[in-house]
């Protein structure tokens, strides 16, 4: 395409944006003094934009076509991405896992680090965790769960009326929260076995607004939609702590959950249950005929998923020290499964930098005050316009049969 | 939208990005007196809580120009919490990280009692000019806690009186948005009508808020045959069932409470509006500090004051006046300064009781008379004067 | 006897809303098998961009049906060019990609239209005139149907008819068939694939911006919220239909309005989203694809 005709298609697209937007941006409408604003520079500045936009975009698009002709044809051995290398090599990342470490475990110590960062920091942990549960699922077993906040619910829930009826503490609530969500979620499994794709999803939604809607009805059970106050944080052997230091605690307890779920899902992963469900999500009249239970595959995808938005749902509860149905909309789901997606499916590293983006934007976005839903709705399109297999692809393990290895005996 | 955005340059970037927010974080700075306001300032409900954000400015800019507070310059530090309880955490740290000394907020009840916990541990003063639940005030779980409104129970009370005194039906359906304020108003409202037993409820009932319709409601109030309707709720929703009321002809009274008595509720109502009575904080804009308030709103910021604008700023300077008289920051002399001292406010002139609530701070009801809410005589004894 | 009438005349009205919006997803889901969580988001510009319109057009001194005619009009435009845009620029690029990310798209492109109009206009709510006529002859009927409930049903019985009589007997129709039966096997017999999938989204708005006009003057009321929730029911009744089902939409979308209506009526509107719910999954349960989704035998 030479110059010019990019020229003119960029002006065909600045003019069918300035007309796009006229009637919401341009003109608005006072119906009680009845009077019409026209806000004319909007779209001197909608069509600028949209102009310059367009040639940029149409760049990135061409790149992409050209990187993605390159992907889709690998090279064996260096056409691995580089992160992907830097995965696979310990001597490359095992530094540069030392350093995150030490930082961390310095980070509520940094001159920077207020109660607030920390705090944030810790929702992003707390998502990381909710986000390597739904990966199970979704990403592991390829069910498509657009109702995993049910569960979370669950979980803060248990630990809330636990201790207001009970007045259990927060360590007896964690595992109770997270066996509580495991039965749900074996309960959701069972009718929607036979059901697939998108119509699991509609019913997995459907059980999260069912349960949503339960809660903030059913006076007598939870208390409806004033919710539960005054949950206590976690303890530590009775030691009093004030906001700043109880902050910290919640962080180094968050990030010691976190390597753990981290441990787990990895261990499962390559597990056998773990490569079943990789089976189920590839194919599943495949997978059976390979003498795979697909129920018992997918029952145990919900529970362990479930399992994991329970221990979170406990911690919520701790942290905020107050629960309403309100923290579990449809959104959350919907921030959850992105975490998932926009990191990359199946992928534990491509969770944790999704859960990083997804819940610190916002945050860090504040300054950007009314606009920050709007440029974190762009975002997200434009994520996964670019990069639509996610920040970081998942590898899949590739088992090469080496005789050197079966003589050692070792399981690599 | 500038940069290269593949994916690992994007990464990158935020992580740049990222990093400088966290530096960015301002160190404690200068001697000033910081006012924390937090509140919804986007999102559906910001409507509710920019006008206390105004007010807050306002006061302010007022004290500054008198020299401050204990010699300090007052500063607004004012943050965002959607009304949502999970963001309200995130908002109360940051205020307590960057040092604020009394905090205005935060406008949803279910916001505040989340962030409530944060600032008693933190050892701040709160005041909301707009969070009605009982709890806050009433359990004694908040001793931090202060407001310029008055609880549900009160405005649930004056309006079950209203409808079975004043109007004198005998059965009254109770509608209300599934929410907290709203359901917590509802349930208060057939408590106070059952107990009296002047008057029946026929139907209790929730609604779906941001339904395509409520015919079906709609329907089944009037197979009841209540002759009154009370609503627990917002302004939208109110609207809507009014109107589908209308449509079928129907004369039922329609009560409701301060989320109703909003003008944008006449503006959307229209015609069907006419004649509803809505509860709301006793009409206190003939107070010439509610005069000057108003006309200083107008001025600057040439918008209408809007909800809890004057409980706003009679929040707002009743703490900056109880740090002046306790002449400290410090928790506990803000908190007797705030129950000890009265203050000149546009709501009248207000001190606090044990549990924070303001006294001298009531509730009227209002009715729609030719597209304006107009004060009737709640002439039933037991109303106006919620002391307790 | 009057009584279950009425709640029976109000689920039909709901439901013909909801069939309206719901033909969009399944139209949409029939294609290109995307659940475009933006389409609520259209149905909101819509009735938005008709509420522009009529107040523009009565405060220049405009009154009765020509207005209506105008501002449905426009409105209908508008759905239409935006449902248009959303799909060339959030969905086509994602033709080849892995099935989660364009569903990612769209929901950040619900966030974004959402937060868009927002700030554009206002987070509260607008008064919407009532711009469906009134009609005098339906006085003697008591107060059983309401002309605005009248006109709904009509206008969405009209709209179905024409779209039936589109899918099946034009040449646009036969594509978009075909394209939804195997997209690879309808580009070798020479459809234009991606002028197709851009029609079924035009003609899908086009539903939602009448579903929104009539809504909107129903109800007398709007905000930028209103898309999401009446979205998500729509495509509830989409799926419980049997989605990628024309047929299967309506009438889902019917069972999924009486349900709530009678659920409110005869038990309490607190459950109401409840049992909506509850009878998705039972009739899931027995039947996995729908009341009128085709089952597909699953092969290797």
């Amino acid at each position: 395409m030479n110059a010019f005709a990019r020229i003119r298609q960029s002006l065909i697209i600045a003019l069918w944006f300035m007309f796009l937007t006229f009637p919401v941006l341009v003109v608005r409408v006072n119906t009680i003094e009845k009077v019409v604003e026209w806000r004319w520079p909007n779209m001197v500045y909608v069509g600028i934009g949209s102009f310059l936009i367009s040639f940029v975009w149409r760049y990135l698009l061409e790149r992409k076509a050209q990187g993605g002709e390159k992907e889709i044809y690998p090279a064996p051995a260096t056409g691995k991405p580089v992160m992907q290398r830097l995965m696979a090599e310990p001597r490359l990342y095992r530094p540069f896992l030392i350093a995150l470490s030490l930082f961390g475990l310095a980070f509520p110590f940094l001159p920077f680090a207020s109660t607030y960062q920390i705090n944030i920091v810790t929702n992003a942990l707390l998502y990381i965790m909710l986000g390597l549960g739904l990966n199970i699922v979704v990403g592991l077993a390829g069910l498509l769960h657009l109702g995993y906040v049910a569960f979370y619910a669950v979980g803060a829930y248990s630990y809330a009326l636990l201790y207001y009826h009970f007045g259990i503490g927060f360590w007896a609530a964690l595992p109770i929260g997270a066996l509580f969500a495991a039965i749900f979620g074996i309960i959701l499994g069972f009718p929607v076995l036979r059901l697939r794709g998108d119509y699991l999803a509609i019913v997995t939604l459907g059980f999260a607004e069912i349960t949503r809607l339960v809660l903030e009805n059913w006076n007598g059970f939870s208390f409806g939609p004033s919710g539960i106050a005054g949950i206590p944080r976690p303890g530590l052997f009775g030691i009093e702590m004030d906001l700043h230091q109880g902050t910290i605690y919640i962080y180094f307890l968050m990030i010691a959950l976190c390597l753990f779920t981290i441990f787990v899902v990895n261990r499962l992963q390559n597990s056998r249950i773990g490569r079943a469900w990789v089976a189920l999500r590839e194919d599943e009249v495949a997978c059976e005929a390979m003498g795979v239970d697909p129920t018992m595959a997918k029952l145990t995808a919900f529970a362990l998923g479930s399992t994991w938005a329970g221990l979170a749902g406990v911690i919520f509860a701790a942290k905020t020290t107050f629960v309403n149905p309100a923290s579990f909309t449809f959104l959350e789901s919907a921030m959850i499964l992105s975490i998932v997606v926009l990191g990359g499916m199946g992928s534990i590293v491509g969770v944790i930098i999704g859960a990083f983006i997804l819940i610190l934007l916002p945050e860090y976005l504040r300054a950007f005050s009314e606009y920050r839903m709007l440029l974190f709705g762009m975002i997200m399109v434009v994520m996964m316009i670019f990069r639509p297999q996610g920040i970081i692809v998942g590898i899949r393990q590739i088992y090469e049969f080496k005789k050197t290895a079966v003589k050692e005996g070792s399981r690599r | 939208m500038k940069i290269r955005l593949s994916g690992r340059v994007f990464l990158s970037w935020f992580i740049i990005a990222g990093l400088a927010g966290l530096f960015a974080s301002p160190a404690a700075a200068a001697d000033t007196i910081k006012l924390g306001v937090a509140g919804s300032h986007s999102g559906d409900l910001a409507s509710y809580g920019l006008p206390t954000k105004r007010a807050a400015e306002l006061v302010a800019k007022e004290f500054n120009a008198k020299g401050g507070v204990l010699g300090k310059k007052v500063e607004i530090l004012s943050e965002d919490d959607v009304c949502k309880p999970e963001l309200a955490t995130n908002t109360a740290t940051k205020l307590v990280s960057r040092g604020a000394h009394v905090v205005l907020g935060h406008i949803c009840s279910g916001a505040t009692k989340t962030a409530l916990g944060i600032y008693k541990d933190a050892g701040i003063v709160t005041m909301s000019s707009s969070a009605t639940n009982p709890e806050l005030t009433q359990s004694g779980k908040y001793p931090n806690f202060f407001r310029t409104i008055a609880s549900d129970d009160a405005q649930a009370k004056l309006d079950a009186d209203f409808a079975m005194d004043v109007l004198k039906v005998k059965k009254i359906a109770i509608l209300h948005d599934k929410g907290d304020y709203g359901k917590g108003l509802a349930e208060f409202a057939r408590g106070f009508i059952e107990a009296s037993k002047k008057a029946q409820v026929v139907v209790f009932e929730g609604i779906t808020p941001g339904a395509v319709d409520y015919s079906a409601v709609v329907n089944k109030i009037k197979q009841s045959g209540a002759e009154a309707v009370i609503y627990g709720g917002y302004h939208p929703e109110a609207s809507s069932i009014v109107i589908q009321m209308r449509k079928k002809k129907m004369g039922t009274l329609f009560i409701s409470d301060d989320g109703v008595k909003d003008d944008t509720f006449i503006k959307v109502a229209g015609k069907a509006a006419e004649g509803v009575y809505a509860s709301g904080p006793k009409d206190t804009t003939k107070n010439p500090l509610a005069i000057a308030a108003i006309a200083a709103n107008k001025s600057t910021y040439n918008t209408d004051p809007g909800a809890f604008f004057l409980n706003g700023y009679a929040a707002a300077q009743a703490l900056l006046n109880a740090i002046q008289k306790a002449k400290s920051t410090k928790y506990e002399d803000i908190a007797k300064a705030l129950r000890t001292y009265p203050v000149d406010t546009p709501l009248g002139k207000i001190k606090f009781d044990k549990r924070g609530d303001a006294i001298g701070v009531g509730f009227s009801m209002y009715q729609v008379r030719n597209g304006v809410y107009v004060e009737v005589p709640a002439a039933a004894p037991a109303t106006a004067k919620k002391k307790k | 006897m009057d009584y279950f009438l009425e709640l029976f005349l109000g689920g039909l009205t709901r439901g013909s809303i909801y069939a309206l919006i719901a033909l969009g997803y399944t139209m949409v889901y029939g294609i290109i098998e995307l659940i475009n969580f933006a389409h609520g988001e259209i149905y909101m510009i819509g009735a938005f961009t008709a509420l522009i319109v009529s107040s523009v057009l009565a405060f220049a001194g405009m009154s009765g049906p020509s207005v209506l005619f105008l501002a449905a009009s426009v409105a209908i435009i508008y759905s239409a060019a935006y449902g248009f845009t959303v799909e060339k620029i959030a969905y086509k690029p994602l033709r080849q990609a892995p099935r989660l990310s364009p569903l990612i798209s769209a929901i950040g492109m619900s966030i974004f239209l959402q937060n868009y109009v927002m700030l554009a206009q206002t987070s509260d709510f607008l008064p919407f005139p009532s711009l469906l006529p009134e009609l005098p002859f339906l006085e003697k009927y008591g107060l059983r149907i309401g002309s605005s409930e009248l006109i709904i049903l009509l206008t969405t019985a009209v709209s179905m008819v024409l779209l039936m009589l589109l899918i099946k007997l034009t040449k646009m129709g036969k594509a978009m068939r075909a394209t939804a039966q195997d997209r690879n096997m309808a580009m070798l017999v020479g459809v234009d694939v991606n002028r197709t999938i851009s029609y079924t989204f035009i003609i899908g708005s086009v539903l939602a911006a009448i579903g929104g006009v009539l809504i909107a003057s129903h109800i007398g009321r709007i905000n930028f919220y209103i898309g999401f929730i009446a979205g998500i029911k729509a495509f509830t009744a989409a799926v419980l239909g049997g989605i990628g089902s024309i047929p299967g939409a309506v009438l889902g979308a019917f069972i999924l309005g009486w349900t709530e209506s009678f659920a409110t009526g005869y038990v309490s509107s607190d459950y109401e989203d409840v049992f909506a719910f509850v009878l998705l999954v039972l009739i899931l349960i027995v039947r996995p694809s729908g009341l009128l989704g085709r089952s597909t035998v699953q092969k290797v």
